[in-house]
């Protein structure tokens, strides 16, 4: 019953941050590559708008929920060594969770410097 | 427990039953197979890009000099390379996922037009890379 339940917990975790992943980082990737920023002030200035920033901040929780159900049907499906399993599994979260808050403090960083 | 242990003891031995057919080069993989083990792949490559990626950000944030420095380690050969491969598996992912999400919804579930949207997805992604590429070489 629970494992029924997580199951589609993540299926559902999986195709709702898919939608909001697909819409901002396809209007990230067309920026970046129709109008990319001429200098630090233009970028930083552009990464500063309160829409963009809002979208940055919701897209880091999106992106790391997404990763971590993909990649962890991947290993469950490949790694079958439950001692390898776990130990990537754990691999995974501390550089998914690192890079989140890395991410994070940059945005804040901006936001306050 | 008594019906998890019984559980477990099936799966166990269902697994040692079960055939393995692994020759790479004999498994002939339908298109809508490929539009999904590469979906597979491209979301992989994505993944492993993830911290370095965070990295250039911000660096990119740092100040003038930090994104100067990201600028030009996004120029040379070897990263224009990669972007190219990097835009391939961003594409691909989401053409190949706004496939299997139309899927999930019932839509062109048929043999026929799951067929036609494998190959539209899987060539869309290599066209797409290709002129993004001669837009931004």
């Amino acid at each position: 019953m629970s494992r029924r339940a997580s199951g589609l917990k993540a299926w559902v975790v999986q195709r709702t941050t898919a939608v909001y992943l697909a819409g901002f980082s396809l209007y990230l990737a067309l920026h970046l590559l129709l109008a990319p920023p001429v200098d630090y002030l233009a970028w930083r200035d552009w990464v500063a708008r309160p829409g963009v920033s809002v979208a940055f901040l919701l897209f880091v929780p999106a992106l790391l929920a997404h990763a971590w159900v993909g990649i962890r049907d991947v290993l469950i499906d490949y790694v079958k060594p439950i001692g390898m399993r776990v130990f990537l599994l754990a691999l995974l979260a501390f550089a998914l969770v690192g890079s989140g808050l890395w991410a994070l403090q940059a945005l804040f960083l901006l936001r306050t410097g | 427990m008594r019906r998890l242990s019984a559980f477990l003891r099936d799966e166990r031995s269902m697994n040692k039953n079960r055939p393995v057919f692994l020759d790479l080069w004999r498994i002939r993989l339908p298109i809508t197979g490929w539009a999904s083990i590469l979906h597979r792949i491209s979301g992989v490559l994505l993944v492993l890009t993830i911290p370095y990626a965070v990295y250039l950000f911000g660096l990119s944030l740092s100040g003038p000099a930090g994104f100067a420095d990201a600028a030009s380690r996004l120029s040379s050969g070897f990263a224009r390379g990669l972007l190219l491969v990097l835009a391939w598996s961003f594409l691909h992912h989401l053409f190949a996922g706004i496939r299997f999400l139309m899927l999930d919804l019932g839509l062109g579930i048929d043999r026929t037009s799951a067929r036609k949207s494998a190959w539209a997805a899987i060539s869309a992604a290599v066209a797409v890379a290709l002129i993004g590429w001669g837009i931004r070489p």
